[in-house]
């Protein structure tokens, strides 16, 4: 009896090891077959399929780094996605202090707008947005089009509402007896800010800024369409690959492997909150 | 009660922001979609066409097409990816050990960025070095070839979406199977209804409004999807795989239509709107029956 019942239990746990496992090697297989592809050299590109990396062409990766325009472009993706995360993190603090603690006129409409703006799909605002940056946004000869502030302000439209949404959550946690007592003794609303709120919410301001540095680095429909020489991103600079005829397929792995090494460092420390933060909120776990 | 000002001031920096980024672009699209303004046109600038724009979107067969193709690219892409979801979702509601380990291994592609998902896709695909074409000529004897033939493409295009998206579908029904209250499955077992009745009559209704809600949010990301597609196919071959966003970007830069594109985009951010307030609504019922 006690020996068919853990028979039993390591039949269900087979199963489950099965599935995973199988599920792990589909979500890999396409990652690894590009870093295959980085490690191969022109010559070796078109051997017959083989995910075994037989010799490592670092050239493909030391090419890509030494290139002037790319280093430009990681050093303008790397600006864009820090700015825009430090500045959406900020003010998406504000923000939800402001609705967590006063009882605005139409507060609820405000929050449900702020989602509207990340629903929208981008592409519908590609050409307003095209045409504001180009001729109506400037400032004698200035044009926001092709500038990073440009890119900044404009990643707002979609991390600005993940972001009070997240912080929303975290702010509405923190008790407002906290917030009372310290009125009791005198604390004006920025010493409150300073010494409750940002201390007791900075783990959910942490998660709140890697999750839009990395929104924002991944980015591409906007960068493509509304920089053009000294603005453009890396993952523009990885589309270009694509477009130019005769493509180097084996530093464009290597740059698509560049991309991804953000987004896999910090994957552990946000992967609770990735869902929370894709449904507004709507899926708690 | 505090002063409201000081709320009022906390809160301007982001309004003012979503305004100038959010806002005037929609009106801007709003007003540009009544003038015929295309940068290649002999007259220069905008001339003010009323209603013409949107008379020639009505009869824009190909735009139609691309709106139903996205539309069908969503709804296959979100069936398989709730099948898969809440298969892989099961698997994760018991404990296991190096449950963490797998779950952090299935939440990369959602960490990845569009662009490098559609260039990996690429790289599997592509003829002459690409596994896929490779194994399924040698194995199967099956001639594929994404860059000719129109629904391989658009199938492919599915099957990424399916592997980039149904990590996301998984948490989301882990949140809901979690959450899932006891008693009605014992009851359930106890009047001897067997799984698959415990499924179809206990388990289904009561994840319905997290079943719905997972739809919503993914309908709105599918029918958004450019990125990816656009670095796998470019849309090709022919139209098979230029979903409307593609089908904007193409009007509004190389062709440089304006006016015609804003129309376009006020109609498709207009479909969208409309199906995603009818899925807020019956998400709303939901709730509502709940009670």
């Amino acid at each position: 009896m006690q020996q068919s019942k853990t028979a039993r239990k390591v039949g269900k746990y087979a199963t489950t090891y099965g599935v995973w496992v199988l599920a792990s090697i589909i979500t890999l297989l396409p990652i690894y077959w590009m870093i295959v592809i980085s490690a191969r050299s022109r010559v070796e590109l078109f051997d017959r399929p083989n995910f075994i990396i037989q010799s490592f062409f670092e050239e493909n990766y030391i090419n890509t780094i030494n290139d002037p325009s790319l280093q430009k472009y990681m050093v303008n993706s790397i600006v864009v996605a820090t700015s825009n995360a430090v500045l959406v993190t900020a003010l998406a603090l504000l923000a939800t202090y402001a609705l967590s603690r006063w009882r605005l006129p139409g507060a609820d409409n405000i929050f449900f707008w702020t989602i509207t703006n990340r629903m929208a799909p981008p592409a519908v605002f590609l050409l307003p947005l095209f045409l504001l940056f180009t001729k109506t946004f400037r400032y004698g000869d200035w044009i926001l089009f092709d500038t990073r502030i440009g890119l900044i302000l404009l990643y707002c439209v979609f991390n600005l509402p993940f972001s009070i949404w997240v912080l929303q959550g975290m702010i509405d946690g923190i008790p407002i007896e906290l917030d009372e007592a310290a009125m009791v003794d005198g604390a004006g609303t920025g010493m409150i800010l300073r010494r409750i709120i940002i201390p007791l919410a900075a783990p959910g301001m942490a998660i709140t800024a890697i999750l839009s540095w990395i929104f924002a680095w991944n980015e591409y429909l906007f960068a493509a369409t509304l920089t053009s020489v000294k603005a453009r991103t890396i993952t523009t600079g990885l589309a270009e690959f694509v477009t130019v005829t005769g493509t180097n397929w084996g530093e464009m792995a290597a740059v698509a492997t560049l991309t991804l090494i953000p987004s896999l460092a910090f994957i552990s420390f946000v992967q609770r909150y990735i869902v929370m933060g894709l449904t507004f909120g709507a899926v708690k776990e | 009660m505090r002063q409201n000002r000081t709320a009022w001031f906390f809160l301007s920096p982001s309004l003012i922001i979503l305004f100038i980024v959010g806002l005037v672009p929609f009106f801007y699209i709003l007003y540009v979609g009544f003038f015929d303004w295309n940068a290649f046109s002999l007259q220069k600038g905008m001339h003010y066409a009323g209603l013409e724009n949107y008379r020639r979107l009505v009869f824009d067969q190909p735009f139609i097409n691309s709106l139903l193709l996205t539309f069908r690219f969503a709804v296959y892409a979100i069936l398989v990816q709730l099948v898969i979801g809440y298969v892989l979702a099961n698997l994760l509601a018991t404990d296991f050990p190096g449950k963490w380990f797998f779950r952090v291994i299935h939440t990369i592609p959602l960490m990845v960025a569009p662009l490098a998902v559609g260039a990996t896709w690429r790289l599997l695909t592509i003829p002459g070095f690409g596994p896929v074409p490779f194994y399924l000529d040698r194995w199967f004897d099956f001639e594929y070839s994404i860059s000719a033939n129109a629904s391989q493409a658009f199938w492919t295009t599915v099957i990424m979406d399916v592997w980039h998206w149904t990590p996301f579908v998984t948490l989301t029904m882990l949140a809901g199977l979690t959450a899932l209250p006891r008693e009605p499955l014992e009851q359930a077992l106890v009047d001897g209804a067997n799984r698959l009745q415990v499924f179809w009559y206990v388990k289904v209704p009561l994840l319905r409004p997290i079943i719905l809600s997972t739809v919503f949010i993914r309908l709105m990301d599918a029918l958004r999807t450019v990125d990816e597609v656009w670095m796998l196919t470019g849309g090709g071959p022919a139209a098979a795989t230029r979903y409307t966003g593609l089908y904007i970007w193409r009007i509004v830069f190389p062709k440089t239509d304006y006016g015609y594109g804003s129309a376009m985009s006020l109609l498709t951010l207009y479909f969208t709107i409309l199906i995603s307030w009818l899925l807020y609504t019956a998400i709303g019922q939901q709730r509502r029956g709940e009670r």
